[in-house]
């Protein structure tokens, strides 16, 4: 625009200018509309085909649509393998979660002192958080390798395993959930850490200082003090948390592909296989619905944070 | 005399807790670091020198090679593949760009009551996993004849990029001064053009998070990727290494190792310099 326009356009001003209260909502909503119609068209509608698969006999193969009320539920309800996932899923998520919400307070309270090298630190700590899960967990398939583990031959050779001990780690079912639950803990230990940091970061100075005036030790000011300020936050990193590796897919399918004998099989992985390499994407889309719940009781959590948040 | 062994005794405690302290980060970082390390290591190991169980795996029996990396370049698909992440990721940045910045830009400032319900409804929406909708997109995605197509992932791609951007940026623009606006509008621009010609330019920083946060995604995602796309030569680099390249029993995993690194050593140095900014989009105002 060049000057003369500007000029112009300012000896238009008063004419709309008396309006813009108007305009103001009109021209949000113009703003708006691009992203909430992408939204809506990219992920309400395939939620809502979603719910009409699991209520249809829709297949890879063919077209056709058929309406075929609750037999997919039926069908999944009767499936032992469908109720091994959820537990399965469950089990993951819940030790999992539990490991990275301690372990991520533990870091971000060592992350929150100043000490030289904190910027090279933070990089390595956010290493697996940034890198692509799929390839994180093709390091740790080098890692559990049956042949070349790297964790058997230190233990070895650390005389910590003897001689016939050389544990198969992604092949026996209980060390199977171990690894997968490893392998999540480290992949998403380093979002709950910044998470928490920001929350230790925001405590005013003055409290901490007022705790030391009042002669608070370490464990005192941490569990009167400290950790109840940064339990909102801490429920926030474990809302993630629970979302993310409730409804993982990756880090199961790299490393097990639910296997041995589906002990590793969760929701999200039986799904898949069951609606995209079984073809039957029906009971597929059914069994991907029964995530729905968990994440609704996590939405209803987030709100409440919000809130709570918006009055303080 | 007392106050001096107690001077004492404060010191050895301060340093025995600075000796915790490194010994706490240490820890993490092994654990956290320890893949990657692993992973350079075994890049430039000669497969003879991997397979052999007579060897010390931490060290090099046998000079290091780059070997590994030629082959992934010369006898794989991982340029390619490269080529097509980036692909993708160009294109659903800009749509990501396009359609969050206005929408942010509307909730922090054009949107009353009602946008703050929108806003958190439109972070909601960012907690729905792919895991939930593949399998609908998968017939969609047939439907609209971009089976095998990066057209595919373009098209899909934004429905997780723009939720969580919009957010971004809304958090962005509220902590812009509304005078900056305001003065523009004084001189007479309207509101689109001030936030055309004032707003956007002064938020260079934002805009580049919004861009930074999208590659990343892009990069990361999987389970959109393994199920539209069937042909090799059509693969992100999150699918092609894992899918394509480990298949029956041999692994070249020092090919493997070195495609993983090269991925990600970059999205994480440039992810560091963001990284505060993504976390205040994380903690949805609880920290204020």
């Amino acid at each position: 625009m060049s000057s003369s326009q500007l000029a112009r356009a300012a000896d238009d001003a008063p004419r709309w200018r008396t309006n813009w209260l108007d305009d103001e909502a009109a021209l949000g909503r113009v703003l708006l509309a691009p992203a909430v119609i992408y939204i809506v068209a990219l992920v309400g509608f395939p939620f809502v085909l979603a719910i009409v698969y699991s209520l249809s006999d829709a297949t890879v193969g063919s077209t056709a649509l058929d309406f075929v009320g609750l037999r997919n539920f039926r069908r999944v309800l009767d499936d032992p393998t469908f109720w091994t996932s959820l537990s399965n899923a469950l089990v993951f998520t819940l030790v999992s979660q539990f490991f990275v919400v301690v372990l991520g307070k533990v870091l971000a309270m060592a992350l929150y002192r100043d000490f030289r090298g904190k910027w090279f630190v933070r990089l390595l700590i956010l290493l697996p958080w940034v890198a692509p899960i799929s390839l994180g967990s093709i390091g740790w398939l080098w890692i559990f390798d049956p042949v070349y583990s790297i964790i058997n031959w230190s233990a070895r050779a650390l005389h910590v395993f003897g001689p016939d001990t050389w544990p198969v780690w992604l092949g026996q079912p209980h060390l199977a959930m171990a690894s997968i639950i490893l392998v999540d803990v480290w992949r998403l230990l380093p979002l709950a850490t910044v998470i928490i940091l920001a929350g230790l970061s925001a405590i005013p100075q003055d409290i901490h200082d007022a705790a030391q005036v009042d002669g608070a030790g370490f464990w005192r000011h941490l569990f009167l003090i400290n950790l109840p300020l940064v339990m909102p936050i801490m429920l926030v990193a474990l809302l993630f948390g629970i979302v993310f590796t409730f409804t993982d897919l990756i880090v199961i399918y790299v490393l097990t592909r639910g296997g041995p004998f589906d002990t590793t099989q969760v929701i999200a992985s039986y799904a898949f296989f069951t609606g995209v390499e079984g073809g039957d994407l029906a009971a597929g889309a059914a069994i991907a619905l029964f995530l729905f719940p968990v994440l609704v009781a996590v939405a209803i959590v987030f709100l409440t944070v919000a809130r709570k948040a918006e009055v303080a | 005399m007392r106050r001096a062994a107690s001077d004492g005794y404060y010191a050895a405690r301060r340093g025995l807790a600075r000796v915790g302290h490194v010994l706490v980060l240490a820890a993490f970082v092994a654990f956290l670091a320890f893949p990657f390390y692993w992973m350079v290591l075994t890049t430039f190991k000669e497969t003879r020198d991997l397979v052999d169980t007579r060897h010390n795996p931490f060290v090099f029996n046998l000079p290091p090679t780059l070997e590994n990396l030629r082959v992934l370049f010369e006898d794989t698909l991982f340029g390619q593949w490269i080529l097509n992440t980036l692909y993708v990721g160009v294109l659903v940045t800009a749509i990501t760009l396009v359609l969050s910045v206005p929408a942010g830009y509307a909730l922090a400032r054009l949107t009353g009551r009602w946008g703050q319900r929108l806003a958190i409804g439109i972070f909601l929406t960012y907690l729905i996993p792919p895991t939930l909708l593949f399998i609908p997109f998968s017939r969609i995605v047939g439907n609209l004849g971009l089976q095998d197509s990066l057209w595919s992932l373009v098209l899909v791609y934004p429905s997780f990029t723009v939720p969580f951007c919009t957010w971004l940026m809304m958090g962005f623009f509220k902590s812009i001064p509304r005078d900056i606006e305001e003065a523009a509008m004084i001189d007479g621009l309207s509101r689109f053009r001030a936030f055309v010609r004032v707003v956007v330019p002064v938020s260079t920083a934002g805009i580049l998070t919004v861009v930074i946060f999208t590659l990343t995604l892009v990069m990361q995602e999987f389970v959109y990727a393994l199920t539209f796309i069937t042909t090799s030569a059509n693969y992100t680099v999150s699918v092609g290494v894992p899918t394509f390249l480990v298949r029956g029993d041999v692994y070249f995993w020092g090919s493997l190792m070195g495609a993983c690194l090269i991925v990600s050593l970059p999205v994480a140095v440039l992810y560091n310099f963001f990284v505060d900014r993504f976390v205040a989009g994380f903690t949805v105002g609880a920290v204020k």
